[in-house]
């Protein structure tokens, strides 16, 4: 854990109880069982919107609390331990794009809005399953954008879209121009086939060449740390249930064999925290985030996908079944460990940062 | 991350710097940069130059190799802001450490923990001059991991006590003037009944003998005691007491072996660039071998992400004020990491990356055959990678033992 300030620790502390008591996995398994395009419950957002974490990382002039991305990293962390489905890191990636690219004009149109928790927001990059950013058909001529975006996270309930175009980044409001369908994944999130067909398009014109690595090295952050959450409360589920399983007369525990890969998970995961600290961290300082953000999510795609199969294994047939959580936890992590691209992608993108 | 306020006057702290500097100018010739030792560690003293007695000896007059040791034993007396400002100085100079050894980096803050004032008098000033040094007699032939397994056996005869017994891996035990020992004074308990002795090596009963090693190196050797006479001033702590003091001393160990093997650290020469030398480019300028490029990638991003936890265990440690427990994983995350590389640059330089002696290899070449070699041991001392996971998984993670 890095050392956090007195604020962090008390909105850690919030997050970590309203989940553990307000939304714990047995809420994500009836939006699960209801089975809506949304995936999330509306109030459930509208609380944590009231709780301010919508505006964790907006300027508090523009009705955020301005409280940093480290801090909305320890807020999605609790949030994936107990499974809870929100737009909160679509929208605060699509914020971040307003505030990294926009004009006064459009921060002031659409940020006080994300803060409060009204508008729900999200980035459309990708237009096939593969993250793949420099393949990009989308294009804008006279204002307005036409093109197809794939697997749009929270697209389902977005009224506004960040979306990557051959020329940079647009601003687009659900509406006119604009068609949604679900596509239904394993994770029973909201992944939206996007068809933009002429939509009215406000370029975002600030932020340089780099801001579309700039808000997806954002998101790619926010999903390691929705993994990292994950991946302990899957470790700590495991360690439990190893404790009190009892076969050949023993409890679980205390078999060697075991014991070394749990001891192994425990290192992996101290390693992935690490990781995705500093790549929070790495964005409150600003600057380029490009390495910081492809160690982050490479180390937890890595992780994130060791622990979730060991999650299933060292249950037995218990974590086969669909009484039982598991499931949720490796159907949900293999969909982020692909969202802003897999280890592979990370590493190659590290190693031509870096000169290899 | 918060930065802890400096709790001195800035103006002291730099009126630090200065004396530093001054110092330095006066007492490291350039010349001398980059001529550190490598086995300085545990040879001491044995093979320094005339120019490099003189740079020991003066740092310590001052007692700055061991910077944060308390002053009326010979150590620095410097505050952690002090002996940042002595690093950051010594870093910019070019200067290193000339003072180190098991002395300074186990056996020191284990005495100044646990020895009487006595013993504090007597041993603690020549380490910290640079002038002793120390071995450790723990390891025998039969207690490796099981550690508490040892044998050597220490009769009480009243004033003195007679040793018997052999220990093995005495790394430096060649060169040292003393050894630090984990002795059995009671057969009838295994952990109780262990003592912490400390013996002379050149009194009568002592032997030395020299392993060699698949390194063709010899750093360890195997230490036989045959009625050696050890007053009883020379036990640090109580009879039995020896085991709790013992294992507070591999704490030390162990942080001081998390970098797993320091040499390819200072190196600084990324495994890229020596793949581009021996593997070649392509024509956008990558690792031509696209394979070996993304294997290459992926150990500097597992290097960095463990620098990351090792700085993380710092920062929290002084935050708590205490030793973090993801501390626990350093050692053979890192251990495991200096092997790997190792292994990648064989697999970089294919045959001309194993040369044992000889023409047509180079410095950098002979020297990484005998690391890649030596390195297998980081993950088997101080406590092996199997030992540590069963730490990991018993103090930190509560898995017991067979019931």
């Amino acid at each position: 854990m890095a050392v956090l300030t007195d604020e962090q620790t008390m909105l850690r502390d919030m997050a970590r109880e309203w989940a553990s008591n307000e939304s714990p996995v047995t809420a994500w398994r009836k939006v699960r069982d209801a089975n809506e395009a949304a995936g999330f419950d509306p109030a459930a957002f509208g609380t944590m919107a009231e709780m301010g974490w919508t505006g964790i990382i907006i300027p508090e002039a523009h009705g955020g609390s301005d409280f940093g991305w480290l801090s909305l990293g320890l807020v999605i962390e609790e949030l994936g331990k107990t499974m809870t489905a929100s737009p909160l890191a679509a929208s605060a990636v699509a914020a971040s794009a307003i505030l990294l690219g926009g004009s006064d004009e459009q921060k002031s149109a659409y940020l006080p809005r994300i803060a409060n928790g009204e508008l729900v927001a999200t980035l459309a990059v990708d237009e096939g399953g593969r993250h793949d950013p420099g393949k990009i058909a989308a294009s804008v001529s006279g204002g307005k954008l036409s093109g197809e975006k794939a697997f749009v996270a929270e697209g389902d309930s977005a009224g506004l879209f960040v979306v990557a175009a051959s020329d940079g980044l647009y601003l687009v409001e659900a509406g006119e121009g604009v068609s949604v369908s679900r596509r239904h994944l394993a994770d029973f999130r909201s992944h939206a086939a996007v068809s933009f067909d002429g939509a009215p398009a406000a370029k975002l014109e600030a932020g340089g060449e780099r801001l579309l690595d700039a808000v997806l090295d954002r998101a790619a952050v926010l999903a390691a740390a929705e993994m990292l959450g994950m991946a302990g409360q899957s470790f700590d589920t495991t360690l439990a249930y190893l404790k009190q399983r009892v076969q050949f007369g023993q409890v679980l525990a205390t078999f060697q064999a075991l014991q070394h890969r749990m001891a192994n998970l425990f290192s992996e995961i101290e390693l992935m925290r690490s990781a995705v600290e500093a790549g929070l961290a790495a964005i409150d300082r600003g600057g380029d985030t490009r390495a910081a953000a492809s160690l982050a999510k490479a180390k937890a795609n890595e992780v994130g996908h060791l622990m979730s199969r060991e999650l299933i294994q060292l249950h037995g047939g218990i974590g086969m079944t669909d009484e039982y959580d598991a499931g949720f936890y490796l159907k949900r992590m293999r969909v982020v460990e692909q969202m802003w691209g897999n280890a592979a992608y990370h590493r190659e993108r590290f190693a031509r940062l870096s000169g290899f | 991350m918060a930065t802890l306020a400096t709790e001195r006057p800035t103006t002291e702290l730099d009126d630090f710097r200065e004396e530093v500097r001054t110092f330095l100018a006066e007492n490291f010739p350039p010349s001398l940069k980059g001529k550190d030792n490598a086995m300085s560690a545990v040879e001491g003293p044995t093979q320094e130059t005339p120019e490099q007695a003189a740079w020991r000896k003066a740092m310590g007059a001052k007692g700055w190799g061991v910077p944060t040791w308390p002053k009326q034993y010979g150590g620095g007396g410097l505050n952690r802001e002090q002996a940042k400002v002595l690093a950051e100085e010594m870093a910019r100079a070019g200067a290193w450490n000339p003072i180190g050894g098991m002395g300074v980096m186990m056996f020191g803050p284990t005495l100044l923990e646990y020895g009487s004032e006595a013993q504090k008098q007597e041993h603690i000033p020549p380490i910290a001059r640079g002038e002793i040094r120390w071995c450790q007699g723990y390891s025998e032939p039969n207690a490796g991991s099981d550690l508490a397994n040892l044998q050597t056996f220490a009769e009480d005869r009243g004033d003195h006590y007679l040793v018997n017994g052999q220990k093995t891996w005495t790394s430096g035990g060649q060169w040292a003037d003393k050894c630090f020992c984990l002795v059995r004074t009671d057969k009838t308990q295994k952990q109780g009944g262990i003592t912490f002795l400390l013996m002379d090596m050149d009194a009568p009963g002592v032997e030395v003998k020299p392993i060699r090693m698949i390194s063709g190196m010899s750093p360890f050797c195997e230490t036989f005691f045959t009625d050696v006479k050890v007053p009883k001033e020379n036990r640090v702590g109580e009879e039995g007491q020896g085991w709790t003091i013992g294992k507070r001393l591999l704490q030390h160990e162990r942080t001081n072996l998390s970098g797993g093997g320091s040499a390819f650290r200072t190196a600084g020469v990324s495994l890229a660039d020596i793949a581009k030398k021996y593997v070649g480019v392509d024509e956008q300028g990558r690792v031509a071998d696209p394979d070996l490029r993304a294997r290459i990638a992926k150990w500097e991003m597992d290097w960095r992400v463990f620098q990351l936890t090792a700085m993380r265990v710092m920062a929290e440690s002084k935050a708590v004020g205490g030793v973090s427990e993801v501390s626990s994983i350093l050692k053979t995350v890192g251990t495991k990491l200096g092997q790997e590389r190792a292994e990648l640059t064989i697999e970089i330089q294919g045959l001309q990356g194993l040369g044992w002696e000889g023409e047509g290899f180079s410095e950098a070449e002979l020297t990484g055959v005998r690391a890649w070699l030596f390195g297998k041991a980081t993950t088997i001392y101080g406590g092996s990678t199997e030992v540590q996971n069963n730490v990991i998984a018993k103090r930190i993670l509560g898995m017991l033992d067979h019931q």
